[in-house]
């Protein structure tokens, strides 16, 4: 044990969680003002939800004993035997054996699985029902995001054994709640009025202030991923920066040049994207690939986010633009951008001469996240939707799921109210 | 006695406020509003979704006045809104049948 890298993993746990509320501030300023609780408690109770079922289930189904490379067992339920000194995690040997104490891996892991379903949310938002959606974002925790975790994150995982490298999430996290989205966007079907209505962001002061919220917690996501506090989690954390900024810069070039204005949300929703794209990338490139990775992923994703126009389908803020194209772009980009010289248990690409071998690993690993997450994930929303519901009413909706769904209002800003105590 | 009504631009409410207390009026009332003149709306972009705005918001301001005051009152007005530029707003005036002050029951000019 290390007691540095122990701190710095504690630490990244507190970061990467305070994502997750970032994340629901990011998302909440750009819903209409009678959906904007319906939108934070959507990604706050996944911080309920996930943290629970983490500690029952799903930490051992994505890290416990492997069979098959498919699944993790059920020997960690409970968190059992992960307490006492000398315990261990299946597969952390040799090059890979943890310098911190597995409970602090455990909790560190946990606010990657409670943000993952938070991300769906936002292509979903002002329609779906709270109860229904705490049951999909359980379930989903469960049968899909463990089973990737363990291919892509658990050394004993088929994808990660046949040399796929995620170094903090790109297929694990970003393209598997980005194809979950569109799955269950397809599920609930087009918010009332979208595409004529107008349905502008209510307050992208909340927004800005989500984005920035996330940029710092997303140096936990990456540079946390080193597992210790050592020159790989720096040049994480100095990557995911490099290409939060140039993706900032890359998404405002392209929106000036075709909308001739450069946008607060466009500055937002640019490093978000560029975050997204450099966590598979972080601790496998240098500085200079994440600047390109940035300012790809920016316009990239801002050419993207039109798709939906085209397509008919209606990601409300965008997730599948942003988190599943990022996300693709990015392990992608590990294909052409990793070096041994920044990380000796990565792998060579493209251009530091290890020819096409890891970009297809990583297509491969892209295209397997997305067919299986998209197939359950359909079958998941449509089972919940079947049974306990997952869209609200029309009227509900006309309404807002502030009232409808959580029985208050999140603004109460006249003092003339007509409203008195009953209760 | 009239009513002095002004639709005006919300950032000048301050500049017509200390005009007013120059010509010796004693109240007034301003509520926030919106609409459109000749300067129309304007236009939104949110990721590339482009929304047009037809209303502007804008500050209605209501003065009632003794009819002697009438030309003072909206000279005030109008200089202190005025920028020269499209959207500046419009003034009217209204007579107005009596007023009374709810405190003390007192009508007409008295009560103003």
């Amino acid at each position: 044990m290390n007691s540095g890298d122990t701190a710095w993993v504690l630490a990244s746990a507190a970061l990467v969680l305070f994502m997750t509320p970032g994340l629901a501030f990011f998302y909440g300023g750009m819903v209409r003002a009678k959906n904007v609780l319906g939108m934070l408690m959507q990604n706050f109770f996944c911080m309920g939800i996930i943290s629970v079922l983490w500690m029952l289930v799903v930490f051992s189904l994505a890290f416990g004993d492997d069979h098959g490379g498919l699944i993790g067992g059920f020997d960690f339920a409970g968190l059992s035997g992960l307490t006492h000194a000398g315990a261990s995690l299946p597969g952390y040997t040799g090059a890979l054996a943890l310098t911190v104490p597995p409970i602090a891996f455990v909790a560190y892991q946990m606010m990657f699985a409670v943000i993952t379903p938070a991300l769906i949310t936002g292509a979903t938002a002002d329609r779906l029902r709270f109860v229904g959606f705490a049951v999909f974002a359980g379930l989903w925790a469960v049968v899909v995001y463990a089973p990737v975790a363990h291919w892509v994150f658990s050394p004993n995982g088929w994808l990660a054994q046949r040399g796929a490298l995620d170094f903090a999430g790109g297929t694990v996290v970003h393209i598997n709640a980005g194809v979950a989205a569109l799955a269950v966007v397809l599920v609930v079907g087009r918010r009332r009025g979208w595409p004529a209505d107008a349905m502008p962001p209510h307050s992208l002061p909340l927004t800005l202030l989500g984005a920035g919220i996330l940029w710092f917690g997303w140096f936990g996501f990456n540079a946390g991923s080193a597992l210790g506090a050592n020159a790989l989690a720096a040049q994480a954390l100095i990557n995911t920066h490099l290409a939060a900024a140039a993706a900032m810069l890359g998404w405002l070039v392209v929106e000036r040049l075709k909308d001739h204005r450069a946008t607060t949300l466009g500055a937002a929703s640019g490093a978000v994207a560029g975050l997204v794209a450099i966590t598979p990338c972080a601790g496998f490139v240098n500085a200079a690939a994440a600047v390109v990775i940035g300012l790809l992923a920016g316009a990239v994703c801002f050419l993207a986010i039109s798709l939906k126009y085209r397509f008919g389908y209606d990601d409300a803020l965008d997730v599948i633009g942003v988190h599943l194209v990022g996300g693709i772009a990015g392990s992608l980009l590990v294909g052409i951008f990793a070096t041994r010289s920044v990380n000796a248990n990565g792998a060579d690409g493209l251009l530091a001469g290890g020819g096409l071998h890891l970009l297809g690993e990583q297509a491969l690993a892209v295209a397997v996240t997305m067919v299986f997450s998209f197939t359950v994930s359909l079958a998941l929303a449509k089972v919940v939707d079947m049974t306990i519901g997952l869209r609200v009413t029309p009227d509900e909706e006309v309404e807002g799921l502030d009232t409808t769904q959580h029985a208050e209002a999140a603004y109460n800003l006249r003092e003339l109210g007509s409203m008195g105590r009953i209760g | 006695m009239k009513l002095v009504t002004a639709i005006v631009k919300p950032f000048k409410l301050d500049d017509i406020k200390t005009a007013l207390d120059g010509v010796g009026t004693h109240g007034l009332t301003v509520s926030e509003t919106q609409g459109y003149g000749r300067q129309r709306g304007h236009t939104e972009v949110y990721r590339g979704a482009e929304y047009q705005v037809d209303f502007v918001p804008k500050v209605r301001v209501e003065v009632l006045v003794e009819d002697d005051d009438v030309e003072r009152v909206v000279e005030a007005i109008v200089t202190a809104a005025r920028t020269g530029k499209i959207g500046d707003g419009k003034v009217w005036v209204q007579t107005v049948d009596t007023i009374i002050r709810v405190r003390t029951g007192e009508r007409g000019a008295d009560a103003l």
